[in-house]
């Protein structure tokens, strides 16, 4: 058991080096470069400036070393928790990110769990009473849920919530709250503006895990030890909830793994339209002005909560089933 | 009709009779009639053997019984009195699957052993955990006091060490350890009944043996009525005091079983026992087979049911009309062959 922790955590510790590589060359793969990007700013709002200001930029930045360098110049102050200078903002990055990280990922893990609550006892009531008109009806709802696009949904949902429920609406706060520093006040404002995103971010991944569920738990009704449970004399809902929905729920956790990485990317026009403050939009911003220790900074997180979620996932696989916990004893 | 008593000394009582039990399932392709009329009784502290091709409905008799076929199946008729003519007299087959009384039955008066057991039990809690949870169902005891008992019937199965094998998941166990480990789980809650379906048939021949010899000891223990159902005419001989073969979901011959070896009534008891491999067999003699496959029970031949593959056809009347069953409570074939007066 011990041994299958650490590998995976030495598994995780790779591909982080290989997101960070990765990362890095995405960024620098764009023709141009920060100031490129800058100039060609300022010559769109009519001024501009000389080529020794420009060289003298691409210095003060280190745009002018080879990409080796650059590459482990920036790991090397990553390692220590600089993530450099914003350009676009001129304030260091970790700054500008703030608190968007947090929230980010408070929004996800709402989703996320919203998912589940949702997705759980619908997966087993459409298996278990199969063909059944409720069945079909969450079968449609779910393919429509998958068939809308967020962004959409959000603001369908924006709509009806503003108009007939009389929802403060957009944003993770409110407006007394959105410099105020944390406090109980602000923590409560944050938990009250929290379902709408969390509801439109979970739609789709509901719908999906559903149906994986529907189907992993179908296989597993059919399988000889729910007769033997129901045998026993225990009633079908306890034979039912103990034995194959336990041997269904490894999509579950396998779900943190896959649907993380969605929720926090999926959730970048989403988080536009509602105007959250999570990273999503601010990635956006960074990619467009080409502000690579932005960006850099932000896509190399987000692949590193991926690889946590993956690590999350393989650690409630390996409490759900004793088969992996027990591996090599 | 040709019909001998069940026993020539006085018969035990009954602990199960079966009547008439009807079977179907019903889809979009039709009706499948799985069980047509079955009757048969299990007498108390005996062992009844059920012996058939595979597809002719025994496991789906086991199943009817402990009410848990499959849907789409249904029971269309008949009866399944448990302890008939005593204060404890109940028809399983009027009561309701999901109903307290039912789930009384399965487990508390009749057990029911797998014939896979690595399927059969679920990988994802101990065996103890499974085993104590069948415990508490029918006995209202602490964890602690369920615990040991669920520790001596480990060691009442002949499983070595029980007291650390309780804490195993059955993946860490062998297959004859996973059968003992369901046959102890079938037995915890102190049924009188116990029906074991091809308890064997996934196990190696040696470990088949030490099995059998297992539940041959526990019946006689805990004085079992058991009912044995397998494809195997070797355990049949082995183990059981009354045989009732079945085809095509009806029962074609009930005897007792050595009369069954003796003198088989029925054309397919006989090519049963023609086609079981014999050490005292010449070299390289082909084994004799049943020409043909079952029939699906959805196209079931018209007239008796096994005239396809019947040797020993009597005339047209075989391909007619079906045979009458055999009487309830006694010894018989149902074959025109008996019918007519030799």
């Amino acid at each position: 058991m011990l041994i299958y922790i650490l590998r995976r955590l030495g598994f995780a510790f790779i591909t982080c080096i290989f997101i960070s590589v990765l990362t890095f060359a995405i960024i620098r793969l764009p023709p141009g470069d920060f100031v490129d990007a800058y100039i060609a700013n300022l010559a769109a709002s009519g001024s501009s400036i000389s080529i020794d200001q420009a060289e003298a930029m691409r210095r003060a930045y280190g745009l002018d070393q080879s990409i080796f360098v650059q590459y482990w110049s920036w790991m090397v102050r990553v390692l220590q928790g600089d993530f450099g200078v914003s350009m676009m903002w001129r304030r260091p990055v970790t700054e500008v990110i703030g608190d968007r990280l947090w929230l980010t990922m408070v929004v996800s893990l709402a989703a996320l769990f919203l998912t589940w609550i949702i997705a759980l006892p619908i997966g087993i009531y459409s298996a278990v009473r199969q063909y059944s008109i409720g069945d079909y009806i969450f079968t449609m709802l779910g393919f429509i849920g998958l068939a809308i696009p967020n962004f959409l949904l959000a603001l369908i949902l924006m709509y009806f919530g503003f108009r007939y429920l009389g929802l403060n609406v957009g944003g993770l706060f409110s407006a007394e709250y959105v410099q105020a520093p944390w406090s109980l006040g602000r923590a409560w404002d944050l938990a009250k503006h929290l379902p709408l995103p969390a509801a439109v971010l979970a739609i789709a991944g509901t719908a999906q895990l559903i149906r994986i569920m529907r189907a992993n738990l179908l296989d597993e009704l059919r399988k000889p030890y729910v007769v033997t449970a129901r045998a026993k004399g225990l009633t079908e809902r306890r034979a039912i909830l103990k034995y194959p929905v336990r041997a269904a729920l490894n999509p579950f956790a396998s779900s943190v793994a896959y649907l993380f990485p969605y929720l926090v990317s999926g959730s970048i026009i989403v988080s536009l339209v509602l105007g959250l403050p999570t990273v999503g939009p601010l990635l956006l911003q960074a990619l467009v002005a080409q502000d690579m220790f932005l960006a850099g900074a932000i896509v190399m997180m987000l692949g590193v909560m991926t690889v946590v979620g993956t690590l999350i996932s393989d650690l409630l696989l390996m409490w759900i089933d004793p088969r992996i916990r027990l591996e090599g004893r | 009709m040709l019909q001998t008593p069940m026993a020539d000394h006085a018969a035990p009582a009954v602990a199960l009779a079966v009547r008439d039990l009807a079977v179907q399932f019903r889809s979009e392709q039709g009706v499948v009639r799985a069980l047509d009329g079955v009757s048969f009784d299990l007498h108390a502290g005996r062992t009844l053997g059920i012996v058939g091709e595979s597809g002719c409905g025994k496991s789906v008799t086991a199943r009817s019984i402990l009410r848990l076929i499959d849907h789409p199946g249904i029971i269309t008729g008949g009866r399944m009195v448990l302890d008939p003519s005593t204060p404890r007299e109940i028809d399983l087959a009027s009561l309701d699957p999901e109903s307290r009384q039912m789930r009384e039955v399965r487990g508390g008066r009749i057990g029911l052993i797998f014939q896979e057991p690595m399927t059969a039990l679920s990988v994802h809690y101990t065996v103890g955990n499974q085993l104590i949870e069948a415990v508490r169902q029918h006995h209202s005891v602490s964890v602690a006091e369920a615990r040991n008992r669920a520790t001596e019937l480990l060691r009442d199965v002949g499983i070595p060490r029980p007291e650390t094998r309780i804490d195993a998941y059955p993946f860490e166990l062998s297959g004859g350890l996973r059968q003992r480990v369901g046959i102890a789980m079938a037995l915890a809650g102190d049924p009188d009944i116990v029906i074991a379906d091809e308890p064997t048939t996934a196990l190696d021949v040696t470990t088949q043996a030490q099995i059998l010899s297992l539940l041959r000891g526990l019946q006689e223990a805990k004085n079992i009525s058991l009912m044995l159902i397998t494809h195997d005419m070797g355990v049949i001989a082995e183990m059981a005091d009354e045989v009732t073969v079945m085809y095509l979901g009806r029962v074609v011959e009930v005897a007792p079983v050595r009369q069954l070896f003796a003198a088989p009534r029925h054309p397919y008891t006989r090519a049963l026992l023609r086609a079981v491999p014999s050490i005292l067999a010449r070299p390289r003699q082909r084994l004799s087979t049943i020409g043909g496959a079952v029939p699906h029970p959805g196209s079931r031949p018209f007239g008796c049911s096994f005239h396809p593959r019947c040797a020993e056809r009597v005339g047209a009347v075989c391909m007619e009309r079906i045979p009458d069953p055999v009487p309830p409570g006694q010894a018989g074939a149902s074959c025109f062959r008996t019918e007519v007066p030799a």
